[in-house]
């Protein structure tokens, strides 16, 4: 009982960790994406119009193989997903504006395009391919192979995609120039660092890796089938950024944390209106988070410095 | 400075500078180009879809003033969005940025129903509307005073704080809905008490004047109230604000208090005046819109009443497209607002920036060879009609110009 909650909490994560990986790369070079729910559903819509490419490519099912019928839609996935963060990035980087009001935007015009095309996509054959996004390693029977062998794919990619972003943001020295963009913008411009392409790189790579999130969610957790309730996830994948204090290694244990909150109200026996209080419980629990933080005060808990301020190098 | 160090591998295409300011006409003209090229790329992607260019116009506009019904809800939708972008403006005129409006207002619901529910019946309308009114003003302030006291105590930041709120505040509607309804279907019916009455017919009459004392007041209270003064100053620089002995604490409190107390009010409109129920969506993201319709106009109350007729009219235009085209629910709709909103916004940067193209780019290389043509044209057409008349000067320069480029 307690096995299987734990294992459907880790698989849950996936989605907030993917978004909240994305969101704290972005966030790192100052840019407050808002935009991240909306990204989260084109990645989702993106990568399975990558796995509709795929199987309209063969001759019938039988054919597929699990490495393409993954593969495929996670380079569409990313490419969609992409191709919004460079435009959110050409928006507040080049042409400057708001970044709130820009993330807004993106949110709403990302779920209304993947809602819409949701509708009309032919998602014939995606259940068979699903079952490749959740083949797991191992499936024997002890406590251990349960709860950590037997995910799909997405679930390890998300662990490795967080870890090396932690690695790279604290230990190396893009890591370094990136975390300056984001604390001061104008010092890192005299160091000599490229400002406008470390931007561009950190909300389109972050915009790739959210969106991956989106096609977890699809493909693998509801099963190839069709939902539309990303955006609420995607929101919460943004509160995982406070709530990890923008590193992605702690992100791993708080999208745990979410995902258990998140599927709690269906595990724990209570009637309708209590499970809509267990589930204000992950919003809750960041409030207390960021006022925990902002009280403490200490350096290394805060947000960038310049978050959500656009940069312009003659500005004084 | 590109010249002062010599030959350098790299040539900036552009110089971008900030503009002091800008004549009203033109960045008038800068925002309706844009409107229109927006408008131009949405019948674009639209005819990806319906497959014809020209029926996105016809449907757009006869959604929204094709019948009176259909004027009125334009009229309806506006004034609900118009006073959320007025009750978000004071917060953001400060550069608080509230995100949280949703929240606020979908506290303001919660009250007004809560009201309704507990009141309805045992008293008589007017005195159940007035007993709405307050809750739901008490209900937006208090949602929007929690994270704007950690703001002044703590620097806690207000943009994430107000997001969560917005989630707390639903699930708390959730959570009311499922309480009351024992059925198991999680709606809340109809109200039937504690709704405006209409006047002269008109059952939006209500929102419509609350919308337009709205405007009046916050452009009275942002342009000659002494509390205007202070935010706006608390918003350009904080510590002038301190120097000139402004109580940055007091101001940040008093201005989340009335911004939440406006959003509290719209609560109240939605339920009473316009969805006469609750849902947990039924502010249905106008709160975010709000904070885009408030910016765009630069936080102006005057100029809130174009844009949110804007976003209003794009929306509800978009809407009868996908109806009449057969594309399915509101998603279209809110794509294709969202790609004209794109680029309305971005059209600001062209208002608040120059863009001087560097013409000894390499890009420009062709263009400035054929305006070196035309002048050596034009030099030497004068030296020949000098001497032939005009008549000839022409041709005699034309031949002699295909010689020398056959030459090489």
């Amino acid at each position: 009982m307690f096995i299987s909650f734990l294992h459907s909490a880790i698989r849950f994560s996936t989605i907030f960790l993917f978004g909240s990986t994305g969101e704290t790369i972005t966030e790192k070079s100052g840019h407050l994406n808002l935009g991240i729910p909306g990204i989260m559903c084109i990645g989702a819509i993106g990568g399975c119009i990558g796995e509709r490419l795929y199987l309209s490519s063969l001759a019938d099912m039988t054919q597929m193989s699990g490495f393409m019928a993954v593969f495929v839609p996670i380079i569409f996935s990313m490419l969609f997903a992409g191709c919004m963060g460079l435009l959110y990035s050409f928006m507040t980087v080049t042409l400057r504006c708001n970044q709130n009001v820009t993330g807004l935007t993106i949110t709403t015009f990302g779920v209304g395009l993947t809602t819409f095309l949701g509708n009309t996509l032919n998602k014939e054959g995606f259940s068979q391919a699903a079952v490749y996004f959740r083949q797991g390693f191992n499936s024997s029977s002890d406590w251990f192979s349960q709860l950590f062998l037997t995910h799909g794919t997405l679930v390890y990619l998300a662990i490795i995609v967080a870890i090396i972003t932690a690695v790279v943001l604290k230990k190396t020295r893009t890591g370094l120039n990136l975390r300056a963009i984001g604390e001061n913008p104008a010092t890192a411009d005299a160091a000599g660092i490229n400002v406008t392409a470390y931007k561009y790189c950190a909300t389109i790579l972050g915009a790739a890796i959210a969106g991956l999130g989106g096609l977890f969610y699809i493909m693998d957790y509801v099963g190839g089938s069709w939902e539309y309730n990303i955006d609420a996830l995607g929101w919460l994948a943004v509160a995982l950024v406070i709530f990890s204090v923008w590193k992605p290694n702690w992100g791993i244990l708080g999208a745990i944390l979410f995902g258990a909150l998140y599927i709690a109200p269906y595990h724990i026996p209570s009637n309708n209106a209590q499970k809509e209080l267990i589930k204000m419980l992950p919003y809750l629990v960041t409030i207390i988070v960021l006022i925990v933080t902002s009280i403490i005060n200490k350096r290394e808990t805060q947000p960038p410095a310049a978050l959500g301020t656009s940069y312009f190098r003659e500005e004084r | 400075m590109v010249k002062a160090l010599g030959k350098t591998k790299f040539e900036p295409l552009m110089h971008i500078s900030k503009r002091s300011d800008i004549e009203k006409w033109k960045s008038w003209l800068i925002r309706i180009g844009a409107g229109v090229l927006g408008l131009f790329v949405c019948a674009i992607v639209s005819a990806i879809f319906t497959k014809s260019f020209g029926g996105f116009f016809s449907s757009l506009f006869v959604g929204v003033f094709g019948s009176e019904r259909r004027i009125w809800k334009l009229i309806k939708d506006i004034a609900i969005l118009l006073c959320l972008a007025l009750a978000v403006t004071p917060a953001f005129k400060m550069k608080f940025w509230n995100i949280g409006a949703e929240g606020q207002t979908i506290i303001g619901c919660l009250m007004s129903v809560i009201c309704v529910h507990y009141l309805g019946g045992s008293l008589p309308n007017a005195a159940l509307l007035v007993i709405m009114f307050l809750a739901a003003v008490a209900g937006g302030a208090l949602w929007a005073v929690i994270p704007a006291l950690f703001k002044a105590k703590w620097n806690t930041n207000e943009t994430l704080f107000t997001l969560m709120m917005n989630y707390v505040g639903m699930q708390l509607v959730s959570f009311a809905i499922n309480s009351w309804d024992t059925t198991g279907h999680a709606m809340y019916g109809n109200l039937t008490t504690g709704l405006f009455p209409s006047v002269g017919g008109n059952q939006y009459a209500i929102n419509i004047i609350i919308a337009v004392v709205m405007t009046i007041a916050v452009f009275i209270y942002l342009r000659f109230s002494k509390h205007g003064y202070e935010l706006t100053v608390v918003g350009e620089s904080v510590n002038t604000a301190k120097y000139i002995g402004i109580n940055v604490k007091k101001v940040i409190i008093r201005t989340m208090l009335v911004s939440g107390a406006l959003c509290g009010i719209v609560g109240l409109m939605i339920v009473s005046g316009d969805a006469k129920t609750i849902t947990p969506s039924v502010v249905s993201g106008r709160g975010f819109t709000a904070i885009l319709v408030s910016w765009l106009a630069h936080f102006s109350p005057i100029g809130m009443v174009l844009t949110s007729f804007i976003v209003v009219f794009i929306t509800q235009g978009a809407g009868q497209v996908s109806t009449d085209f057969d594309l399915g629910s509101g998603a279209f709709a809110d794509m294709i607002a969202g790609v004209f909103l794109f680029f309305i916004i971005a059209c600001e940067f062209f208002i608040n920036y120059k863009v001087k193209f560097n013409m000894s780019h390499g890009i420009f290389k062709p263009l400035k060879k054929a305006q070196e043509r035309r002048a050596a044209k034009k030099a030497a057409k004068e030296i020949v009609a000098d001497n032939l008349g005009d008549a000839l000067a022409a041709d005699v320069v034309e031949d002699k110009i295909s010689d020398e480029e056959e030459k090489g």
